[in-house]
């Protein structure tokens, strides 16, 4: 940005905006109340990014907690004999004898079948070195040094239960979190939520009452998480309150495969009822995204002309309208199978397990999409905006975000490869989702020639927007492993897996999150960010994440077990490699917040449109007004910027008020 | 990259060695996925750089120009993927087929999965922790869970299924006994076996071996797995099984509260139920608690134990190497007070 930052907002052709009309809607009303009653989609968007921020927070806590628990001693199971051999020395040190280093060995000698001939050859040990030892020194005997022995594998036992139930804990709550509280709500609820009606040139979504609704609905779903995490901590700090109130934690997978989830005793009821609530709000945000762009898009926006990112929520909605409602029935039945036994999914009472499988990713195959989608339609504004140039291929992309909402529903097999379903149905499984790669490739080519004789200039959008193409092509491409039904059996249900989500969901879809908020931002608060340190932040997370997760595609082929609180020794050196990435992603994305908090406090007054976008949200003033606009502006083609031009002295484009009448006529209508 | 293609012919890129007969097929064809993934990744990360570089922003007013669309290369990046995928699925699939289908000539050994460990039955009876079979021989494994769902995982055979509870599942292998080196002087060599489906508490600790063998050490290795617990006691058989059954996993034996009860002292002790009686735990309390888990509820104690498959033999054994625990097991005298002990018990049960 250039030195000479404006402190006066400025409209779409540049000039200051006048006092009396300095409406905005973070301003124009005041109060807690007037946020928790707002009606503003703005306003929503905003709430609900303080709220799923949150809990991406704890999400990140419980995946920091995870990859350092794997970097412990005890995670190594190979270290178990070394840890028991060392408990027996300080326990029997600890009597006041002392025990030679050779009895410890011997008594630890593996693969030693003839019991007796050990305890003679420990025994010899024992009378020499009690024989040369002083008078004052006392050796161990050797009934003790068994005792000791037995002691110190119950020891062990005892902290290996500690140390698993931790780590299941962790990565269930990590997932859960992450998926019902952060990646699904992340992009449409809100960055949709903000700029959906903007988008559109509309002063608010169809119904602005259910959208407060769907608010309340993520919040009332959260406090059943909140729930089950203060149980879970209050029963580990006082154990006595597990026999009063019942377990606490989560310690099923986010996945709540039965018949696990129907015997654990943690506080599965509370977090399935919780991700029912959550159901709810998704649909409600849905149906208000479905009805807003079929009914409130101004006159000359066709369905072609719409912006690519109303496209991709568009879809996104459709799933999430046909899909949620079958997690939540899921989730009753799940409920019901454990309240009261009605054995749908509990072969000892008469029901399939596998059924349950069905349920879930009929539902979360396609949640998937909810993820990635909006983060496509973000990457689709991105690119073709920071290219100055008309995106490639439009007509193709919007149908391919159409075409994997569709084929979206029918792979959720391909969860199923090993669980015994049969061979054709893992044919039909397989062959239907190689086909999701078709639209998923289009999409990457056609942002590539987008770029192609471009005007490419890397701000930190650009930068977020190329690292997801990076993230999704590797996420993409080893889907296709994953599909593959040969190559797919073994790399089921292992590191590879873990890798190839996180390539997917996470990196590309926090990736195009980011990539939206830092696009959005100055159009969302008014306020510049730092970009020098925008972009060192990018530079963190992307190398973060890339070493936290690329080394799992290889521990996951090497044949690492996901889900595995310890692990043989061969795979240490990949967990601690992936955990150091870990933390270097962390400070990454504290260093993403701190430029915002930044820009929050210090951040100078933004352009109308800073980055020579024409969708609609940048024909209105940073941060917009109440009603967004009085009169909606023209719509015309939103990927044509030949009509912005550079205007250095408040560091944005603007429009020509004489060459644009009709943006002058709405703009003045603003006015009156 | 010519020392890559060169590895490729022996195994796949980044994979362990792989053992099972078919585990070459599968690495052909990972191997060809991961040149096609390099590749595109290559140009696509390669066009982003190059375009970064050659097209950057001069000025702000720039106006680039440009198609913005050409059906004939939406069709050609749309057909190009396609052949190439659905090549790949029908590879894959031939593949699949291949791991499915065990031949009729299998030799058939039942896996039993619980939480948490492995237990291997062989025709003749026998059973194991570790899974011993005889190479050059193809083995069909047939899966059942007692509790909930397992997953049977070998990486060097790539082999996986489910075991899933209220249904068998199967599957199968064989090992090529000169290619992976198991030879007369060299009889046996082991393989990790994993749970790859997360089944609780220890789910990471439920790993075994595969054992293979040659055809005669896997004979000899069978004539002894079949009496494991002659030449020992019953307390010291019990005491093997403790371990070997993981037992020690929720019950310890110095009185310290795990998942289960401590067996320390619990024989001819009373013991508090959840319907609110204290019955005296005997011979008949130990057995029923071995052989039908959680049927007695006791006070404080979370229903998960699973029912773990043993032989008559072995729930004796156990049997007694639990009441060995206790003071009041003194089966060399002092039999009357143990007598009484199972007399005051009969009433509060019933």
């Amino acid at each position: 940005m250039s030195a000479t930052q404006p402190t006066q907002q400025t409209d779409i052709f540049g000039k200051p905006v006048d006092e009396q009309h300095k409406d905005n809607y973070l301003t124009h009303q005041r109060g807690l109340m007037s946020w928790l009653f707002t009606l503003d989609h703005k306003r929503i968007g905003i709430m609900y990014m303080i709220a799923v921020l949150s809990f991406f927070f704890v999400g990140g806590v419980f995946a920091i907690v995870l990859r350092v628990m794997l970097t412990m001693p005890i995670a190594d199971a190979s270290n178990q004999m070394r840890f028991e051999m060392n408990d027996t020395r300080n326990i029997v040190e600890s009597s006041g004898a002392t025990v030679p280093e050779e009895a410890i060995k011997l008594l630890y000698e593996p693969g030693v079948t003839d019991a007796e001939a050990q305890q003679q050859k420990i025994e010899v040990v024992l009378t020499d070195a009690a024989s040369s030892a002083g008078a004052g020194a006392k050796v161990v005997e050797y009934p003790e040094l068994i005792n000791a022995r037995d002691a110190a594998a119950q020891k062990y036992t005892q902290d290996l239960t500690n140390h698993n139930t931790f780590y299941n804990q962790s990565f269930t709550l990590h997932g859960a979190v992450m998926v019902f509280l952060f990646i699904i709500p992340a992009i449409p609820a809100i960055i949709g939520n903000f700029v959906l009606p903007l988008m559109l040139g509309a002063k608010d979504v169809a119904f602005p009452r259910l959208n407060l609704a769907s608010w309340y609905c993520y919040m009332g779903g959260a406090l059943f998480f909140l729930w089950v995490l203060g149980k879970g901590i209050l029963n580990f700090l006082v154990p006595t309150l597990e026999g009063v109130w019942g377990g606490g934690g989560l310690d099923t997978g986010w996945t709540f495969y039965t018949p696990y989830s129907t015997e654990t005793n943690t506080a599965v009821v509370a977090a399935t009822a919780g991700a029912f609530v959550l159901g709810f709000s998704s649909i409600l945000t849905a149906v208000n995204f479905i009805a807003s762009i079929h009914m409130l898009r101004p006159k000359g926006m066709t369905w072609f002309r719409m912006p690519l990112m109303l496209w991709a929520l568009y879809a996104t909605a459709v799933i999430q309208i046909l899909a949620t409602p079958v997690l939540a029935i899921t989730l009753l039945l799940l409920i019901a199978e454990r309240a009261f036994g009605i054995g749908i999914f509990d072969p000892a009472l008469g029901g399939d397990p596998i059924l349950y499988q069905h349920f879930f990713w009929f539902y979360s195959h396609p949640a998937v999409y909810i993820m990635i989608l909006p983060a496509m339609g973000i990457v689709s504004e991105v690119i073709s905006v920071f290219s100055r140039k008309h995106i490639f291929g439009y007509a193709f992309i919007a149908c391919s975000s159409m075409a994997i909402a569709i084929l979206g529903f029918l792979v959720w097999g391909h969860h199923m490869f090993t669980s015994g379903q049969s061979e054709l149905l893992n044919a039909v499984f397989s062959i239907i989702t190689m086909l999701v790669a078709i639209p998923s490739a289009i999409k990457v080519f056609n942002w590539l020639t987008t770029m192609y004789n471009g005007s490419i200039r890397l701000d930190s959008p650009m930068l977020y927007a190329l690292g997801f193409i990076w993230l999704f092509t590797i996420g993409g491409l080893t889907g296709i492993y994953c599909a593959t039904l040969a190559v797919n059996i073994h790399i089921h249900d292992t590191y590879f897996i873990v890798a190839h989500f996180h390539y997917v969901m996470v990196g590309s879809t926090l990736f195009a999150f980011l990539a939206g908020m830092h696009y959005w931002w100055p159009k969302m608060f008014g306020k510049n960010y730092s970009e020098r340190w925008a972009r060192w932040g990018w530079l963190l997370v992307f190398v973060g994440f890339n070493i936290t997760f690329f080394i799992q595609f290889i521990m996951g082929a090497l044949g690492m077990p996901r889900r595995y609180a310890t692990y043989i020794d061969k795979y240490t050196i990949y967990h601690h490699i992936s955990t150091g990435g870990s933390l270097i992603l962390t400070v990454g994305l504290f260093l993403v917040l701190f430029v915002w908090i930044h820009s929050l406090l210090k951040g100078k007054q933004s352009p109308a449109n800073p980055w020579g976008a024409n969708s609609l949200e940048w024909h209105t003033i940073s941060p917009p007004p109440h009603a967004n606009f009085d009169h909606a502006p023209p719509a015309t083609d939103p990927y044509d910027y030949s009509h912005w031009r550079w205007r250095p002295e408040i560091a944005g484009y603007v429009l020509n008020e004489d060459s644009e009448p009709e943006e002058k006529d709405a703009m003045a209508r603003n006015d009156s | 990259m010519i020392s890559i293609l060169a590895q490729a012919q022996t195994k796949g890129i980044s994979l362990p060695e792989g053992a099972s007969t078919y585990a070459g097929q599968v690495d052909w064809l990972w191997n060809y996925l991961t040149y096609v993934s390099v590749f595109f990744t290559v140009v696509i990360a390669g066009l982003m750089v190059l375009f970064i570089l050659r097209f950057p922003r001069k000025h702000p007013d720039d106006q680039p120009h440009g198609h913005t669309h050409n059906t004939a290369l939406e069709v050609t990046w749309t057909i190009i993927p396609l052949i190439i995928v659905m090549s790949i699925f029908l590879w894959g699939f031939r593949g699949f087929l291949d791991m499915a289908t065990p031949p009729a000539n299998s030799y058939e050994v039942l896996v039993t999965a619980y939480k948490w460990g492995w237990n291997f039955t062989y025709p003749n009876g026998a059973t194991s922790e570790q899974l011993h079979v005889p190479a050059d021989r193809p083995i069909k494994v047939v899966l059942e869970s007692k509790d909930v769902i397992h997953s049977f995982y070998v990486p060097a055979f790539r082999i996986k299924k489910d075991v899933v509870p209220g249904r068998y599942n199967e599957t199968w292998f064989e090992v090529d006994a000169t290619r992976n080196g198991i030879t007369l002087d060299a009889p046996e060599k082991e393989y990790d076996l994993f749970c790859a489906e997360y089944c609780g508490l220890n789910h990471s600790r439920m790993v075994s071996k595969v054992v293979v063998h040659t055809p005669d050490s896997f004979t000899s290795w069978l004539e002894a797995a079949s009496d494991q617990g002659a030449g020992l006691t019953p307390v010291e058989y019990g005491a093997k099984l403790y371990k070997s059954k993981t037992c020690a996993q929720c019950h310890s034996l110095n009185g310290s509260k795990l998942i289960g009860p401590t067996f320390k002292d619990a024989y001819g002790y009373p013991i508090e139920l959840k319907d609110g009686s204290s019955p005296i735990i005997d011979d008949n309390f130990i057995r029923q608690a071995i052989v039908q888990p959680n049927s007695h509820g006791v006070k404080g104690y979370q229903p998960v134990m699973p029912a773990i498959p043993l032989s008559d033999q072995e729930v004796t054994a156990l049997v007694t190497f639990i009441k060995a625990q206790s003071d009041k097991y003194q089966p060399e005298g002092g039999g009357e007070e143990a007598e009484s002990g199972d007399e005051a018990k009969a009433e509060p049960e019933q």
